[in-house]
């Protein structure tokens, strides 16, 4: 059995190169689908023995993909096209794009007609969810997202393997909310960058794999006395808190993660899929019931959310990983940040790129961040 | 001592034009009146069904209209300053910038927009704008109506679209009717669903005049006449206006005139929203060339093609209107339709900085229209609806030129065979 330091090593490697994990899926003669941030109906793939990994780019110069997007597109989008027209995805045969957003509207298009060996599924989640039309419209997108992947790999998706699918992710959503948790008691061995990697190599392993991983670092974690710490506690919000090198700055800066609502991250894990009178009734209502801010009457405020994050934790402050280019998140920021402020929270935000960055401006910030603290 | 600088007296406004500030200038003049009669008034999107409104008798202003008015007299700045200065990223829409600091100001020096006490968001021109809404209503502390249209990926309203829309629009008749203690009457709503198609039809006639050539109009002009479209499509004034239009229209047909201030050397389609700030700069350069803007998607998504009386093709009509809101090939299919219809020699592609949803697909959009159109000349500039620090002057009259001689080359090509 391998220790712990092993253990999140592992997964390391595997968040910082989903190609060989996808190479050594494929080697083994498994079969890949792609999913784009950042809420897809992965269960349905996983019923039907196909990898979903998750497609949020990478840290890239962008330079074939200007050919479909403006330099003021979204930077995960950017790269996703960089990757998908440089041929990295190749032995990926769908992928499956909601559209959430402006941006991701247009690259189901654009993904759609650029990466012509790779078939798109999109599907549009509906937004006003109170009304009980919203989810009987959505179970219909969601039979669509089903008989495209049947279509494109042959497969038949049963209504058996799906409810054993819906009890594998509502258990890698308990895994991950434990392992937030216990993470908390170990801030000296899950920094924020290892903390993020276990996180971020979900996407990139079918979720029994990534359980039975995690499941153990648990265990390893639970063994060892709580470590004390006794730098500052930050609780992050935005798309994706990353890269590694970024992450790094806070742990120079004695800084620890101690809980997040980051879409790569915990926002995927709040809400499990509830029992329902099928499967995709299931999945229908876990969007129904996600609180999120990328969709409309997200059921808990964002400052509420936050100061809640931010007292149940112990935080001192809120660091805002605010996507370069993201809307939603832009005009999320007018809403909570001042009101954070109001209420004596200290906020500090940073633009996240995926363009090779030295996070220099990041890093001062950060600096003065702890000086303040 | 300084040279004395002649300016050319400004063309006379027509008649319609006159009719068409008027009956804008009326409908905020009224929103203002039934606010201070403690009647609760609205904003909403561009493109939300005010059919339902409209009965109600409701008085309703649009945010995104009001932006564009400022901008395009030159009143953005300090509006776009006090956003900037208040957590909003420079990067958002220049519309909600403005209209987020407006939210604060209340004031102005073009028309002014009370207090709202509701708001209407369609999403069919855009995911974002649900966002900016989202912010007024936490900001007033007032109901935020929605109704979500679906982003089309497939070639068609689907039917469980169609009801779910549908569904939205029932809610929202019984959520206005409880908010202003009112009664709904389906007679009266039968009566503003054939008036704004009237008004549609007329809209309709009024562009497919540009299918002359030369055009007896300026395309251009059309941009003045969205204000009722977008405002006043429910209401028999409106009509009124296009009809005059129309009027003055045949007139210049008779008589071989044209309100495009040139003789028309080319013809071409304008993709996106105007450049507001600029609108007379861009109307001055292209004049310069003979440019003449014959077709416009942007206008025509106000001309919304359903049956009176039918609820399902309200729905349906409102989701698929917007080419914001429809699949690639669709667009592409309507452009090479206009282009066909209405003599296009270009395209010109307005690279918006406000506007991700129109830029992020524009550039597959400007190959794929122009290989479906035989190679049709395309050009982009880069502008910003209502942000005037986002637009080189020089940049549009350095490509404007250019483009100018691509199309001569290419009509002198295809006339030599």
């Amino acid at each position: 059995m391998a220790d712990l330091h092993e253990n999140l090593q592992k997964l390391r490697n595997i968040s910082h190169n989903p190609k060989k994990q996808l190479d050594t899926y494929l080697s083994d003669g498994k079969q890949v689908i792609g999913a784009f941030p950042y809420y897809t109906p992965e269960v349905m793939a996983d019923a039907a023995g196909i990898i979903p990994m998750g497609m949020w780019g990478a840290q890239t110069e962008f330079s074939l993909a200007k050919k479909y997007l403006v330099p003021f597109a979204c930077p995960i989008m950017q790269a996703c096209m960089e990757l998908g027209l440089q041929g990295k995805y190749a032995g990926v045969k769908a992928v499956m794009i909601p559209t959430m957003c402006d941006t991701l509207r247009d690259v189901t298009q654009d993904f759609k007609t650029g990466v012509k060996d790779i078939s798109t599924i999109a599907y549009t989640l509906p937004q006003n969810r109170k009304l009980a039309a919203a989810k009987e419209y959505l179970i219909e997108e969601l039979t669509y997202v089903k008989e495209q992947i049947e279509k494109i790999y042959g497969v038949t998706i049963t209504e058996e393997a799906m409810q054993k699918s819906i009890a594998v992710y509502n258990k890698h959503n308990s895994v991950m909310r434990e392992f937030a948790a216990i993470a908390n008691d170990h801030l000296d061995i899950i920094t924020p960058a290892v903390r993020h990697s276990v996180f971020k190599s979900a996407w990139f392993m079918s979720k029994s794999e990534h359980i039975a991983a995690v499941e153990e670092i648990i265990n390893q974690l639970k063994a060892l006395p709580v470590y004390n710490f006794t730098g500052h506690r930050l609780i992050l919000t935005g798309i994706t808190a990353e890269p590694c090198s970024l992450l790094n700055i806070l742990s120079d800066n004695n800084f620890a993660v101690v809980g997040d609502d980051v879409a790569q991250e915990m926002r995927q894990y709040r809400t499990d899929i509830p029992e329902d009178t099928s499967s995709l009734a299931s999945l229908a209502q876990q969007w129904l019931d996600r609180s999120d801010p990328m969709a409309h009457d997200d059921h808990i405020d964002r400052v509420n959310l936050l100061e809640k994050l931010y007292k149940e934790n112990n935080a001192d402050a809120i660091l805002v990983c605010l996507m370069k280019f993201c809307d939603p998140e832009e005009y999320e920021f007018v809403a909570y940040n001042s009101a954070l402020k109001e209420a004596g929270i200290k906020v500090l935000s940073i633009d996240i790129d995926q363009q090779p960055n030295n996070y220099d401006q990041a890093r001062t910030r950060i600096e003065t961040l702890a000086e303040l603290l | 001592m300084s040279e004395e600088v002649i300016k050319k007296p400004k063309r006379k406004k027509s008649k319609s034009q006159l009719m068409a500030s008027a009956l804008l200038d009326k409908a905020y003049q009224e929103t203002i009146e039934a606010k201070a009669r403690g009647e609760k008034i609205g904003w909403s999107t561009s493109l939300f069904p005010q059919e339902i409104a409209e009965t109600l008798g409701l008085h309703i202003v649009y945010p995104e209209n009001h932006g564009a008015a400022i901008a395009a007299k030159k009143l953005a700045d300090p509006f776009l300053q006090y956003a900037e200065a208040h957590d909003c990223n420079n990067d958002l829409c220049s519309y909600a910038k403005i209209d987020l600091a407006y939210a604060d100001i209340l004031d102005c020096d073009a028309s002014n927009m009370p207090r709202p006490d509701f708001l209407l968001v369609g999403n069919n021109g855009c995911n974002e704008i649900t966002k900016w809404f989202e912010l007024l209503s936490r900001k007033y502390n007032i109901p935020l109506f929605m109704v979500d249209m679906t982003y089309n990926h497939q070639d068609h309203v689907t039917k469980s679209r169609t009801k779910y829309i549908r569904a939205q629009l029932e809610q929202l008749i019984t959520d206005l009717c409880e908010l202003t203690g009112q009664t709904w009457d389906p007679d009266k709503f039968a009566e503003i669903m054939k008036i704004s198609t009237i008004n549609r039809n007329l809209w309709e006639q009024v562009a497919d005049y540009l299918a002359i050539v030369p055009s007896p109009i300026s395309g251009f002009d059309l941009f003045n006449y969205m204000g009722p479209m977008v405002f006043t499509r429910g209401r028999t004034e409106t009509a009124d206006v296009l009809r005059q239009l129309i009027a003055e229209t045949e007139e210049n047909i008779k008589n071989g005139k044209s309100t495009f201030p040139a003789k028309e050397e080319f013809r071409v389609f304008w993709e996106g929203i105007a450049c507001w700030p600029y609108l007379s700069h861009n109307l001055k350069t292209l004049k310069k060339y003979g440019i003449n803007v014959c077709a416009t998607a942007y206008a025509r998504a106000w001309s919304l093609d359903y049956t009176p009386g039918d609820l399902d093709s309200l729905a349906a009509a409102y989701s698929f209107t917007s080419s914001n809101n429809i699949l690639l090939e669709e667009s592409v299919r309507r452009r090479k339709e206009w282009n066909e219809k209405f003599h296009i020699d270009g395209t010109i592609y307005h690279v918006n900085r406000a506007c991700k949803v129109m830029v992020c697909q524009q550039q597959e959009l400007m190959r794929q229209v122009s290989e479906a159109c035989g190679g049709l000349p395309y050009m982009s500039f880069d502008g910003d609806q209502a942000d005037y620090r986002n637009f080189s002057e020089a940049q549009f009259e350095q490509r404007i030129e250019a483009f100018a001689e691509t199309m001569r080359n290419r009509k002198e090509a295809l006339k030599n065979g």
